[in-house]
Formats: C-alpha cells, sequence, structure tokens
C-alpha cells in the first residue's frame, strides 16, 4: 500500500514534466516558426486591434505590424525569419525586461516613466486622443458634447475616465476588455462613442465588418508618441531602428502604410505631427 | 499598517463589497426562483418537464461563468439589443444579476433535489394518497420537508455565489471588488500586498459566518426520522 | 397524464421557437454570421490553439492541486496539532477567497517581483491560482475520504503495531484515494470552467481567442455560442468519466465512491442529521 502513495506522487510529478515540455500555443498564429535558417526576431504586437496589430488566420495585419516588418527588413531579416509575440498593454515593460521579445511594436506611446525600465526608438507616429462615431452621427464634435452620452473604452484605461473628470461629467461609461468589442457596440447603436487614440480608432473603422458604419471625428485632444519598445541598454539597435523609420518615412512607405490600414475612412493623421521626427537614442 | 489605513482612506473598498453583497442578494433571490421550478420540474411526473429541467442543469452547469457573463454583454446586449436599463452601470449590474442567477439556478436545482431524495417516498405517496394534485403535494408536503434537507448544499451554493459575483466584472461591473482591485494594483503596483490582503481578508470575513450560519441552521431544521 | 405530457413539451419546444425566431428576426441565423464563427480558419486558428491552451493550463492545475490536496489533507489530519491548526487555517482562507483575486493579485505578483523567475505571468497565475483553490478543496475530499472509511481500517492498522501516521499513510490514504478519485474527476469540471478566468488577465485561453476572433468578425454571438458548447461537451465528458470511474472502483476501496451532487461548490463539512 506505501508503495502504491509513493507511485502515485511519482506518476503526479512525471506527469507534471511531461507537460512542462510542451510551450503555450499561440493563438491565431500558424504555429512554430522554426525556418532553419537559425536567425529570427521576436516583435512583440497587438493581436486583437484590427488596424493596428490583429491576428487575422495566419497573418499579422495592422499599421505597427506593417512598420514593425519595414523596420525588421532593413535590420535584415526577412518576414518569414518574423517571430510575433502578443504583448497586451500591461505587460509589455515585462516582456521586454526578460527578453520574451526583442522589440515591441504595440501602440506604445514615448513615456518619461516608462524610459525609467525600457528603451524607445522612435516615434514612428503620434497620435492623439480622438472619438469614434456613426458615420451618420453629427451632434458629437469633441470630448465636450458627450454630456448624457454613452461612451465606451477598455478597462482600465485613463482615456474615458480623462473625458469623465475633464470635459463632461455627465457621461455614461462602459468598460470592455478590447477596442473591437467598444466599436461592435457602436456598430449596433448600444454606445454613442468610443474613446481612445485616433490611428487605433481609424484602423477599427476600416475592417470590413465596420467599413461605412463609423467615422472618426477629427479633433485630437491629447498627443500620444507611439515608440518602438526595446529592451534597457539598446542603444546600438534604437539608432538602427531609427534610421529605419527615416528611411521608411522618406522613400514614401509611410505614407503608404498609414493609407492602407486606414483606408475607406477618410482618416487622416493629424499634420502638425506627422510624419515626426525620431529622438536621439538614450 | 498603515498601507492598508491608506488604501483604505484612497480608494472605496467597502463600496466594492458592498456591490458584491448586492449582486450576491439579487443574484442569490433570482437562482433560488429559477431553481426552485427546475426542481419541481425534475421531480414532476411529466417526462417532458423533467427532460428540459434535466437539460437546462446539464447545460448550464458545464458552462464558465465567465463565457455567461462575456455572452451576456457581448451578445445580448451588444449584438441583440436587449438593454435592462437606460443607465449603463445598472444596466450592466442587472445583467450580472441575471448571469449569476441563471448560472447557480442549476446549482440551486440540485441542491434542493438532494434535499428531496432525503424526504422519504411514503410522504409524496401519502400526500397524493389523500388526493392532492401533484402541484400541491410538492408545494405542501414535500419542498417545505425538501428544504430543511437542502440548507447545507444551498449554503455552499450562496457562498459560491458570493465568491462567483466577482466574476461580475467580465460584465462590464467595474465598481465590485475584482474590478477596484484590478484597479488600485493598476495604480498602487507598490501596494500589491496589502491591496490583495484586504479583499482576500474581507471575502474570510463574509464567507465564514455563512458557513457557519448554515451548519448550525441545517443542524436545526434537519428533520428527525 | 400524456395529455400534460404534450403540453410540457409544447411549451419547452414554444419557447426553443420563439428563441429561434427572435434571433432570426435580428438577423443572426444568417450564414454571414455563422460562416466566420465556424469555418476552418476560426478552428486552425482561434479554436483550437485556444482549446490547446485551456487544457495546458487545466492539466497543470490539476496535477498540482491533486498534490497540494494530499499534502494539506494530511496535514489536516496530522498527530501535531501544530500542524493541524495550520493546515486548516490554509485550507479555509483559500476556499474563501474568490480565485479570480488570486489570479489578480498572481498576474501582478508574477510580473513584477517574480518577474526573472516566471516567464509567462498569465499562464502561470492561472495554473498557480487553480492548484491553490482546487488544492484545497481537495485536502477536504482527502479529509472526508479517510473519515468515510469504516472504524475498523484504521483500528486493523493500528492493532497489527503501526504508528497513527503510519496507519493514515499506509491504510487508511490509500483507499480514501481511490474512493475519492471519481470526485477529484469531476473536480476537474471545476478546473477547466474556472481555466476561463484566465480571459480576464489576458491568458489565450479558448474564451479570450473567441473573443479575439470575435472582435475581427462582429458576431460574438455565434462564437461565444461554440466556445460556450466546446466547453459543455468537454465538462460532459469529464462528468461522464467519473461515472464510470466511481462504479469501477467501488469494489476496491472500504470507502464510498461517489461523485458529489454540486461539483462546483467546495463541499463544507457535511452534516448529516442526526439519526433518532
Amino acid at each position: 500500500m506505501r508503495k502504491k502513495l509513493t507511485g502515485l506522487v511519482a506518476l503526479a510529478a512525471t506527469a507534471a514534466l511531461t507537460l512542462s515540455a510542451c510551450s503555450s500555443a499561440s493563438v491565431g498564429s500558424s504555429g512554430g516558426s522554426s525556418d532553419g535558417a537559425g536567425k529570427s526576431i521576436k516583435i512583440g504586437v497587438k493581436f486583437d486591434q484590427p488596424g493596428l496589430g490583429y491576428q487575422d488566420g495566419s497573418k499579422h495585419t495592422g499599421f505597427d505590424v506593417d512598420v514593425a516588418t519595414y523596420v525588421a527588413e532593413k535590420l535584415g531579416y526577412k518576414p518569414s525569419q518574423i517571430t510575433w509575440v502578443e504583448s497586451p498593454s500591461a505587460q509589455r515593460e515585462q516582456m521586454l525586461q526578460n527578453h520574451q521579445v526583442d522589440m515591441i511594436f504595440a501602440t506604445y506611446s514615448i513615456t518619461d516613466a516608462r524610459k525609467q525600465v525600457v528603451d524607445f526608438a522612435g516615434p514612428y507616429f503620434v497620435a492623439g486622443q480622438d472619438l469614434l462615431v456613426a458615420s451618420n452621427n453629427t451632434d458629437i464634435t469633441g470630448p465636450e458634447s458627450l454630456e448624457g452620452k454613452n461612451l465606451c473604452s477598455v478597462t482600465g484605461s485613463t482615456s474615458a475616465q480623462k473625458i469623465k473628470d475633464q470635459y463632461s461629467k455627465g457621461v455614461n461609461l462602459l468598460e470592455r476588455p478590447g477596442y473591437a468589442e467598444c466599436v461592435t457596440a457602436l456598430v449596433a447603436g448600444q454606445v454613442d462613442a468610443v474613446t481612445t487614440d485616433d490611428i487605433i480608432l481609424a484602423g477599427l473603422a476600416a475592417t470590413p465588418a465596420n467599413k461605412g458604419k463609423v467615422k472618426v471625428v477629427g479633433h485630437p485632444f491629447s498627443t500620444e508618441n507611439y515608440g518602438v519598445g526595446l529592451p534597457k541598454g539598446s542603444k546600438a539597435t534604437c539608432e538602427k531602428v531609427n534610421a529605419a523609420i527615416k528611411s521608411m518615412i522618406d522613400d514614401g512607405t509611410w505614407q503608404k502604410l498609414v493609407d492602407k490600414n486606414t483606408a475607406g475612412t477618410g482618416y487622416t493623421p493629424n499634420k502638425q505631427e506627422n510624419p515626426p521626427a525620431q529622438d536621439a537614442c538614450a | 499598517m498603515s498601507e492598508f489605513l491608506d488604501i483604505l482612506k484612497h480608494y472605496d473598498v467597502l463600496g466594492a463589497f458592498w456591490v458584491n453583497i448586492q449582486l450576491t442578494f439579487w443574484g442569490a433571490l433570482l437562482a433560488l426562483v429559477i431553481g426552485t421550478v427546475l426542481a419541481v420540474m425534475r421531480i414532476s411526473p411529466l417526462s417532458s418537464l423533467r427532460w428540459a429541467g434535466a437539460t437546462y442543469v446539464n447545460i448550464v452547469r458545464n458552462t464558465p461563468l465567465t463565457v455567461i457573463m462575456t455572452f451576456l454583454v457581448l451578445a445580448v446586449w451588444t449584438q441583440l439589443k436587449i438593454s435592462l436599463a437606460h443607465d449603463f452601470a445598472l444596466n450592466f449590474f442587472l445583467f450580472a444579476v441575471v448571469g449569476l442567477g441563471v448560472y447557480h439556478a442549476a446549482f440551486v436545482c440540485e441542491a434542493i433535489r438532494s434535499g428531496v431524495n432525503t424526504v422519504p417516498a411514503g410522504q409524496a405517496e401519502a400526500a397524493r394518497a389523500i388526493g392532492l394534485p401533484f402541484l400541491a403535494a410538492a408545494r405542501i408536503v414535500v419542498l417545505p420537508q425538501a428544504f430543511r434537507g437542502a440548507v447545507a448544499p444551498l449554503g455552499n451554493t450562496l457562498i459560491a455565489l458570493l465568491k462567483n459575483s466577482t466574476v461580475a466584472v467580465a460584465a462590464s461591473v467595474a465598481t465590485e471588488s475584482s474590478g477596484a482591485m484590478k484597479t488600485m494594483i493598476e495604480f498602487r503596483p507598490d501596494y500589491l500586498w496589502p491591496i490583495f490582503l484586504t479583499f482576500a481578508v474581507g471575502f474570510v470575513v463574509l464567507v465564514i459566518p455563512i458557513g457557519l450560519a448554515t451548519t448550525g441552521l441545517s443542524r436545526r431544521l434537519a428533520v428527525t426520522r | 397524464m400524456v395529455g400534460g405530457n404534450i403540453v410540457g413539451g409544447i411549451v419547452v419546444a414554444g419557447i426553443a421557437v420563439w428563441v429561434l425566431v427572435v434571433l432570426a428576426g435580428k438577423g443572426q441565423l444568417s450564414p454571414a454570421m455563422w460562416g466566420p464563427a465556424v469555418d476552418a480558419r476560426a478552428w486552425q486558428f482561434y479554436y483550437l490553439p485556444g482549446l490547446e491552451n485551456t487544457l495546458r493550463a487545466a492539466a497543470f492545475a490539476t496535477v498540482g492541486a491533486v498534490v497540494l490536496g494530499i499534502l494539506l489533507g494530511m496535514g489536516r489530519l496530522a498527530h501535531a496539532r501544530a500542524v493541524r491548526w495550520v493546515c486548516s487555517v490554509v485550507v479555509e482562507f483559500l476556499r474563501a477567497v474568490p480565485v479570480l483575486l488570486m489570479m489578480l493579485f498572481l498576474n501582478a505578483f508574477f510580473g513584477t517581483a517574480m518577474k526573472d523567475v516566471v516567464a509567462d505571468s498569465a499562464f502561470t497565475a492561472v495554473v498557480v491560482a487553480l492548484v491553490l483553490y482546487n488544492g484545497s478543496v481537495i485536502a477536504e475530499l482527502v479529509r472526508s475520504g479517510v473519515g468515510n472509511l469504516p472504524r475498523g481500517q484504521a483500528e486493523a492498522g493500528l492493532s497489527v503495531g503501526l504508528t497513527p501516521g503510519q496507519t493514515l499513510r499506509s491504510v487508511q490514504l490509500p483507499q480514501a484515494l481511490i474512493a475519492m478519485l471519481p470526485a477529484v474527476v469531476s473536480q476537474l469540471v471545476v478546473v477547466l470552467k474556472d481555466s476561463a478566468l484566465g480571459q480576464i488577465i489576458s491568458y489565450a485561453e479558448l474564451l479570450r481567442s473567441a473573443q479575439i476572433l470575435a472582435s475581427g468578425g462582429g458576431n460574438p454571438l455565434q462564437v461565444l455560442f461554440v466556445a460556450a458548447v466546446l466547453f459543455i461537451l468537454l465538462n460532459n465528458l469529464l462528468s461522464w468519466v467519473a461515472h464510470r470511474l466511481a462504479r469501477r472502483l467501488s469494489g476496491r476501496t472500504a470507502g464510498r465512491t461517489q461523485v458529489p451532487v454540486t461539483p462546483d461548490v467546495a463541499a463544507r463539512r457535511t452534516v448529516r442529521p442526526a439519526a433518532a
């Protein structure tokens, strides 16, 4: 009987070891990307933001993904050598710190607080908080006109709170885990507006399911400098990435990628800020 | 210790618990109503109703509550455009109550059924023999005894419901304790331990008395045979 | 009685038809909505990887919970009062704290304080939270499993000269473990269901991968329906295994093998009405 119990524990331990041999399945990706070439780069992007970073079956689409592909190419990586890794907002710093990813293109705003723990190349885009409304809506023109309206934003984001605190106190707030769910609610007419950075809204508006049904208001009321997140102490890489971004802007690819990912929405990025000049690497 | 006071001063922790208590109260009420109806269906002489009751329990019991909550907001509210209230806060609170009620009704039903099993078959037979129709026999004779026998499992279900009320965050109720805790951790990561312990101890304080009360009650109410 | 049965059947079928009519009226039954929710792309890139992550988290959690449960359960039956007391406090605490709160806490904890040790904080948080809660439930199963053995088993152990600790390990526990196996399998249903809480901390399990799929297609109703069906089928399979196991094992232990009525609810001390 004694043996049986030890055997059971041993069995459990073996099972645990066997299980730990397999690694996490990546939702939406085509599985392992072992090319045999040996050289590969792990890039963190969003998986759930159509228009910026989205897992569309085996493909990755969106502005961030396109920019990342261009930059990686300049750094000497073919698209087949890129491994896409999901980088949820709350985990970006952590993923860079333990080298789960080599760089991050995920609507990542450059802030002083973040600069303490990670390095940034870029910016490659200057976004601003804006509103997305139904395409036939005329009475919402900015954050002040949301009194008594229904507004959706993502859980834990400061953008919705900002509207409540600074512009329209009587706004009805809904929080969902992802922007796409907010837009679904907007298309269904259950909320009047969705708020976050304009390029995110434009990207969502450009998806086939939403095309023609929603529009970006076009009065951004903040500036967010999207940078490329790098592990601390990546000055050399940072300079190479900045050079790649500059050539992307100069050869017209930047404009093409913006147009491609916001096609059909009538959206144009804030002309005064875009395309941005890159900061010096720390 | 000062961290705990700081947390209680800057965040409405008690308010967050109060939302969970309200969710639990209304959710329990709804679950009790649906669950009792299901239990009557499952012991009824009509096989179609027995089948319907069993199917409900089997489906709901095997669905994660998180899926139910997400479904209510994304499918029922967003896609089918069914609203329960004009005010958003109230609307999602009510959806969360519906989710909790629908889900725990399956467990209430099973609890009552286990209570029915403690009632000897002779009781129901005697009731039918003196001419009571099924519903009257259930209402007057079987269920009152069954509820007494079901106090302990019903108490367990209530405790589960209280704990599961934290899943309301999946139905966009941002003010209850898991939503509040998430926000607090995001803004004060340095207070991670005090924040967790505050909420954890809060739940221990709420759960233990329910456990003790139902244990005591079930002893007192047990039908001596 | 037949008449009543027909009426009951019509009512039930009527409700089902009404739901379908409402759905059709809102355009929810169209192939455009269902196609992207059930085609090969949805399975290959969303449901199956999500399911794989759900099953992986559940498998790790189950193994861990059984180990933790046996340890805590033995601790609660230990001879030394201090050990008994500490284990009781731990078990009561873990059973009272909602799993979601543990997950939120652990996700932040692994992501900050433990970031050099833990590679994937969301996955680890899901697994550890499930281990802690279900371990405490299994600890209670161990305790009641030993308690449900006929007293003669312990007496026999003691009378052949074994110490109480040896009796527990060599005589009572092995039989209690077999008796509680069906209950452990049905506890798996709880593990599997609670793994869906991982969605809230962005763990890419079945529910979250379904949501990502729906965010591109604008069809959450259809996609979540498929995800729910997968959960239900899987859990039904587990319940069926639990019942088969209970029947097969009943001859191999002096304890009672049974599947608890409400596996979702951590059974608190079972109170049996005093026999008169």
